[in-house]
């Protein structure tokens, strides 16, 4: 079964965002099924859809985040997507 | 229907930029199973239930965090009242039981353990007393362990006695302290009509009508609450209400999913939702800056108790619709040290004491983290609790006290408690005495439940 998560990409635009990001997804076995990107208060956000179903551990995947996010100084973060539809939905 | 990105947005901002968190996630555990004749043998018991029961908590709590991205502040545990298993044991142990359980907490890496309490709202039993002997010292000795005592109800009426022994039990704890700025009395508190489902500290216990073991879960969220309102500067009263509802809404939504994912991995049963806006000291995580949004210069000028009465409201209702179980305190917290609104609001001559009693008769919960001058006499921290009290039981809703007399310190000065309890600019009290009518003792009774203007 599908298994969705939701990441999210905060910090300065810079070159290579989207790539190095999606990097990390593609070695961790993680399918991307949408993605958009904007600007939220004056800072540059990426947001994508994922599915996370071959993933067990995320540790290694924040492992990983932490590389980017030290070298772009940006702000990743993963959430299932579950969260959202409690928020916003009724 | 998929949520929209803009959602997503709305979601990722709470978390990253206005402070959205759960603040505890309290594990209720049943020690009724755990008294004995023995002292050793309920030692034994005590430690060995909660470390079992409570094994998972925290690394369990931690990878729900993790996977939903939103972070979980505190992990706790909520205890029987310790004094309904004391039996016949004496005051020295009941202090060595309070040393078992700051261990039990060190051991599960907890932040606090509440239930070093007794219910005496009526009259004191063996126990009770046992427990209130020893508090001074068990608070003292000890780092994790939280205490409140009940005293009084609006069925019952105010049990005056006990409430006289608080106060000498506060000036002792305060004193037995005096080198860490009487940090002991910051967890204890004195309840009327406690209930007994809080996930929040220091009043924290797994009362007699619950379950063997049940998972709890305070929301907190004031930041987002005060930029939402931001974003409308000019909307009718009506309309900041409707904002603060959505906003209560969405907070609490997820927080009773968070709550439940943990309930299940420990498999225990999910209790209740306390939908508490409950300030930090971080930045524009204040419950007095949601007042002043709304339009005060400061917090506790005239009007403060009609935008704290609206906004209480609106955060049960948005809340109520939210959850499935809702409990617990459930309304704001205008502690005075872990908000930086209500230290300025004191530091600028705008709030005082009497303001924030008349506050406590509007919202959760009482006198919270109060910095008192030192020459605070026993009878006037005993009448403050009195006073307090009253107001609970003819407004048949929980009051709380917990206002640490600092030793050696005097009105006007700060004194800083550290991390999560914050700092707080020390008060006055009233300089005329209380003492006759504390020392003449008795209960006050229920009081009636009709003609009640």
């Amino acid at each position: 079964m599908e298994k969705r998560a939701v990441v999210s990409v905060l910090g300065k635009d810079q070159v290579g965002i989207i790539a190095k990001v999606t990097n990390v997804l593609a070695n961790n076995q993680m399918n991307i099924l949408d993605i958009s990107q904007t600007i939220l208060q004056d800072f540059f956000t990426m947001i994508m859809l994922v599915d996370i179903r071959n993933t067990d551990d995320l540790d290694n995947l924040l492992k990983d985040f932490k590389v980017i996010e030290k070298e772009l100084e940006v702000t990743i973060s993963i959430q299932l997507e579950d969260v959202f539809n409690a928020m916003h939905r009724v | 229907m998929t949520v929209a990105f803009t959602e997503i947005q709305e979601t990722i901002r709470m978390v990253q930029m206005e402070s959205l968190d759960i603040r505890t996630v309290t594990m209720g555990i049943s020690l009724r199973d755990c008294a004995d004749s023995d002292f050793k043998k309920v030692q034994e018991n005590v430690y060995n239930k909660i470390t079992s029961y409570a094994a998972n908590l925290r690394p369990i709590a931690e990878q729900v965090e993790k996977e939903y991205g939103i972070p979980i502040i505190n992990k706790r545990i909520a205890i029987t009242p310790i004094a309904e298993i004391l039996g016949n044991h004496s005051r020295e142990e009941a202090i060595e039981l309070a040393k078992t359980l700051d261990q039990a907490a060190k051991k599960l890496e907890v932040d606090f353990i509440g239930g070093f309490s007794a219910l005496v709202h009526k009259g004191i039993g063996k126990g009770d007393q046992t427990l209130l002997d020893a508090l001074p010292e068990a608070l003292s000795v000890t780092e994790r362990v939280c205490a409140s005592v009940s005293i009084g109800t609006t069925r019952t009426g105010i049990n005056m006695d006990a409430v006289k022994q608080l106060g000498t039990i506060i000036k002792q704890t305060a004193e037995n302290t005096k080198d860490n700025s009487s940090i002991g009395c910051a967890k204890f508190v004195a309840f009327c009509n406690p209930v007994e489902d809080n996930p929040f500290m220091a009043g924290a216990f797994h009362g007699a009508g619950e379950g063997e073991a049940v998972l709890s879960v305070g929301v907190s969220g004031p930041g987002v609450v005060l930029n939402a309102l931001k974003r409308y500067p000019n909307v009718d009263l009506g309309e900041v209400s409707d904002i603060i509802k959505k906003t209560a809404f969405k907070i609490t939504r997820a927080g009773e999913l968070l709550g439940r994912e943990v309930a299940k991995r420990l498999d225990v049963s999910f209790g209740i939702m306390d939908l508490s806006l409950a300030p930090t000291n971080a930045m524009n995580d204040s419950v007095a800056e949601i007042l002043e949004e709304i339009g005060l210069e400061r917090v506790g000028t005239h009007g403060t108790i009609a935008a704290l009465a609206l906004m209480n409201d609106a955060v049960k209702k948005g809340g109520a619709m939210a959850s499935s179980y809702v409990g617990g305190l459930s309304g704001a917290f205008i502690p005075v040290s872990e908000d930086n609104g209500m230290i300025k609001g004191i530091e600028d001559n705008a709030l005082s004491l009497s303001k924030l009693e008349a506050m406590t008769c509007v919202c959760s919960v009482g006198l919270d983290m109060i910095a008192l001058t030192g020459d605070a006499t026993p009878e006037t921290l005993s009448a403050i609790i009195a006073d307090e009290a009253a107001i609970g039981m003819i407004n048949k809703k929980t009051t709380a006290v917990r206002v640490i007399p600092v030793i050696g310190k005097t009105e006007g000065d700060t004194v800083e408690f550290g991390g999560l309890l914050g700092r707080a600019p020390v008060m006055g009290v009233n300089p005329y005495s209380s003492a006759k009518m504390i020392q003449r003792g008795g209960r006050i009774p229920a009081p009636l439940q009709a003609l009640i203007n």
